[in-house]
């Protein structure tokens, strides 16, 4: 089974500061893949290249087995891959419906969709049936997200990009501001989005977190990937060990 | 964006209810089980859903600043109609009233805008008189004494206007000059350029259909308010209908989310400077119309009073929330009231008084309201 997404011998430097160093990644379709490293490891350098905000220096990155280059976020977003940011981007004013269509707004049929007339109707529809299929029932999708908990925001904010995927998300820190039922429902949540078939790239500080939802987790350090765990395979210590360099030598 | 762990409002598979407390408004149901996934459940639910949201449209519309607007404004028309009985509630002094608020209408329609988009426009009384005088030299240089020179002259006032509007667009998205620093310099610019047309003097002459016009009053009232309905009533559709006007309200909630999703934020806010700045060149040209000369030193405190009425009406200062209604509403606010304050025979300097005070009050009970919708 070819990757989803393939990126090899990736290398960025900001000035003289080589922040990837030929790093290796991979994305399975129905897979959470978790990319954990110490700050400074290069994880958000990575998505961001991976997500289109920035080129490579070097490297190369296949989508589906072809290579590609993301020439912008809105290129990556085109071909399927989605982003959910840690600060959400999500407008408070406007509700979830609202949130979920900006930027991608459904126009009416006929003259009224010319004259840009939004078809407010449809597009309340189709975010509540999105929102209800990702196990997320939301009673009013008018109401300003700016109401709702940060859990709900959170999941207002995946939902959306899930609705938008054709392949797959980043999701930044999605627990990271969550208490503890919270983060276990958008960890569900993560569970589902993956057994839709699409693949999941989490970025996370949250060790148990990782664990429990993660089929593959790769740990980045100083600019290369150094290690690549499957289902089963590590243990909290493992991961903070491989992260900071303690097991040097054992593997 | 701070927020809240497990906050009241999320209930692990709750039927749907009209909640109960107000924090819960709009809740988001997050259910942690996988057999809510099927749609076997929506029939039943659609019914409830539907009561629901009657219920919230119900509050909505009671709760909105538009209709509580709307009965301050009675109350005050009553007030003065009881301390005047003879001349405040008569037809020809509420024809009054409406004409005088039709020019801070029009202007008022373009500033909406602006400010869903958490934007601010100084410069709208300057740009005003720079597109009477461009329309007036404009209808000098082409002759004639006829309607199409007046035509021509709308053309000018409000293409005079534009050009304002996209400086200040330009300036602010591109150079990042703050809103208010960069339409405080062009509300200086834009009257300093006027002035040096007319020398100061407002003695450029008119052709003569214009005195036609500014005499004609069909259906009752004059040509400036059916301008300034019919734009409110076009202005407001198309913000709360179309996609430009979705996406000023969601540059003015949240504009790098806008970034984010591919809306180019710049054009959009460019635009929005220039039908801002293209509305006060219209003003202009129908304030030419009025006085039939220009009125160079007549617009200073334009601004103040726009920005009122606009505030008043529940558009929020810090974007992304208001109905155009709420502006023509709050627009007759402060015009009612100095109307009302000449009657009582209050002396005239007071009306600015009030009308700098109610400004701070608007602001305030935005900002309240605010403070009590968003979570922590």
């Amino acid at each position: 089974m070819t990757p989803l997404l393939e990126a090899s011998g990736i290398y960025k430097s900001y000035g003289h500061v080589e922040v990837l160093r030929g790093v290796d990644f991979s994305v399975e379709p129905g897979e959470v893949t978790t990319l954990i490293g110490d700050n400074g490891a290069g994880k958000s350098t990575l998505v961001k290249i991976l997500s289109g905000v920035m080129p490579p220096d070097r490297g190369e990155i296949r989508l589906r087995g072809e290579p590609v280059t993301f020439s912008s976020p809105l290129h990556a977003r085109e071909l399927g891959i989605e982003t959910v940011y840690q600060d959400l981007a999500l407008a408070p004013d406007l509700g979830p419906a609202e949130n979920a269509y900006v930027g991608r707004e459904l126009l009416k049929p006929g003259l009224l969709g010319r004259l840009g007339v939004i078809d407010k109707k449809t597009m309340r529809e189709k975010a509540r049936e999105a929102f209800v299929s990702m196990g997320t029932d939301v009673k009013d999708m008018d109401a300003p997200v700016a109401a709702l908990s940060g859990g709900q925001r959170q999941s207002v904010a995946i939902c959306r990009s899930v609705m938008w995927a054709k392949g797959l998300v980043y999701m930044d820190e999605p627990t990271a501001a969550l208490g503890v039922r919270q983060t276990r429902r958008v960890l569900d949540m993560i569970r589902r989005v993956a057994d839709r078939g699409i693949a999941v790239v989490l970025i996370s500080h949250n060790m148990s977190d990782v664990l429990q939802v993660s089929d593959r987790v790769q740990v980045l350090r100083l600019g290369r990937r150094i290690v690549e765990y499957g289902p089963g395979e590590a243990d909290v210590e493992t991961l903070v060990g491989a992260m900071t360099g303690a097991l040097d030598g054992v593997r | 964006m701070t927020v809240s762990p497990d906050a009241p409002g999320v209930q692990v598979n709750a039927p749907i209810a009209p909640s109960t407390t107000s924090s819960a408004d709009g809740g988001v149901t997050l259910s942690t089980e996988a057999n809510t996934m099927g749609s076997e459940e929506v029939a039943p639910e659609s019914a409830e859903l539907k009561a629901f949201q009657r219920a919230r449209v119900r509050r909505k519309l009671l709760g909105s600043t538009p209709l509580l607007m709307f009965g301050v404004l009675v109350l005050i028309f009553l007030v003065f109609s009881i301390a005047e009985p003879a001349t405040f509630p008569t037809f020809a002094n509420a024809r009054n009233m409406i004409d005088d608020t039709s020019p801070y209408l029009i202007m008022g329609i373009g500033f909406t805008y602006v400010m869903i988009a958490a934007g601010f426009d100084l410069s709208q009384g300057s740009v005003l008189v720079f597109g009477q005088v461009i329309a007036a030299k404009v209808m000098v240089g082409v002759g004639g004494q006829g309607g199409w020179t007046v035509a021509v002259g709308f053309v000018a006032a409000i293409a005079g206007g534009a050009v304002w509007g996209l400086f200040n667009g330009l300036v602010i998205t591109k150079l990042r000059v703050p809103p208010l620093i960069t339409t405080l310099g062009s509300l200086g610019a834009a009257l300093g350029m006027a002035d040096l047309l007319t020398k100061g003097q407002d003695n450029t002459p008119t052709p003569n259909a214009l005195t036609t016009l500014s005499t004609a009053l069909p259906l009752g009232l004059s040509w400036r308010v059916w301008v300034a309905l019919a734009l409110a009533v076009v202005a407001g559709l198309y913000l709360h209908l179309t996609r430009y006007g979705r996406r000023t309200f969601v540059i003015g909630s949240n504009e790098e989310a806008a970034r984010r999703a591919g809306i180019n934020v710049d054009r959009h806010v460019i635009k929005l400077y220039m039908i801002s700045a293209s509305v006060a060149g219209l003003a202009g040209m129908m304030a030419l119309i009025n006085n039939t000369t220009t009125t160079v030193g007549g617009h200073a405190t334009d601004s103040l009073i726009v920005v009122t009425g606009i505030a008043l009406g529940g558009i929020s200062l810090f974007g992304g929330s208001g109905l155009m209604v709420g502006t023509v509403i709050g627009m007759f606010i402060p015009t009612v009231l100095s109307n009302g304050l000449i009657q009582i025979k209050v002396q005239s300097f007071w009306q600015q008084v009030v009308i700098g005070f109610i400004l701070i009050l608007a602001v305030y009970l935005d900002q309240y309201k605010r403070q009590r919708r968003n979570r922590v």
